[in-house]
């Protein structure tokens, strides 16, 4: 008698739909193609900005079309959430030990919101936003 | 000791994941303020022609836009994979070079202004 090894049959497109643990992974992992997305246009301004103030101001131009407004809202909730599950999983990747006890989870995460609300802060005021 | 190939694609992933969640989402909310009519100063041309000409602005926009985009190719390569495509090293390939492409046009357009 052959003892033949258990082979799981795992779909390789539609796995991520058997458990919702799977799919938030998943909606984590989508924020990229809109991330990826947004740094080409960012490379794409660079170089508008390079070619000189017309271009640089029919590059403005260009963000203002609808379609542009609607991939930027996508962009921003996409980097949103990057930045929220990235600050969540801080304790994880790198936890500090003082003495015999870890520093909570909620300290370590806290104190990434706190920077990141002051560094958006400071770099909208700097831009004159405010 | 074993070597591997694997720190120089993941460092450059965790810092540009990093970097996209501290600095990304300010970034979009400045361009879509410019798009919905409100153009913030600094994104003015003169503005933001001085700061990416002084040598610092030269090395925030660098590190920001290069460090973004190779984590994205790095996380994009990983999506690839997880939605079923399982050619791993055309996907790396391409992404990898692509990322690399866009830094390389970053820094020129930095170098000429």
């Amino acid at each position: 008698m052959s003892r033949r090894p258990l082979v799981r049959e795992v779909p390789p497109t539609t796995w991520f739909f058997r458990h919702p643990r799977y799919l938030r992974y998943m909606s984590r992992e989508i924020t990229s193609i809109f991330v990826g997305a947004y740094c080409v246009l960012l490379v794409i301004g660079l170089q508008r900005l390079a070619a000189g103030p017309v271009a640089w101001e029919g590059f403005l131009l260009a963000l203002t079309s609808p379609g542009s407004i609607v991939f930027q809202f996508l962009a921003l909730i996409a980097a949103v959430y990057h930045a929220a599950t990235w600050f969540n999983a801080t304790h994880k990747a790198m936890p500090i030990q003082i003495g015999e006890d870890f520093v909570p989870g909620k300290v370590i995460s806290g104190a990434h919101y706190v920077a990141w609300a002051a560094l958006s802060a400071a770099i909208l005021h700097l831009a004159g936003v405010f | 000791m074993a070597k591997s190939h694997k720190p120089v694609v993941w460092f450059p992933f965790a810092a540009g994941g990093t970097v996209i969640a501290f600095f990304i989402p300010v970034i979009v909310v400045l361009t879509l303020m410019a798009a919905l009519g409100h153009v913030p100063v600094a994104l003015g041309y003169e503005r933001m022609h001085a700061f990416a000409a002084s040598g610092l602005g030269k090395l925030a926009i660098f590190g920001v836009v290069a460090l973004s985009l190779w984590s994205s190719a790095h996380r994009l390569r990983c999506t690839c994979y997880d939605f079923g495509l399982r050619a791993d090293t055309l996907a790396a390939t391409v992404l990898y070079i692509a990322a690399l492409a866009a830094s390389l046009s970053v820094a020129l357009s930095l170098l000429k202004i």
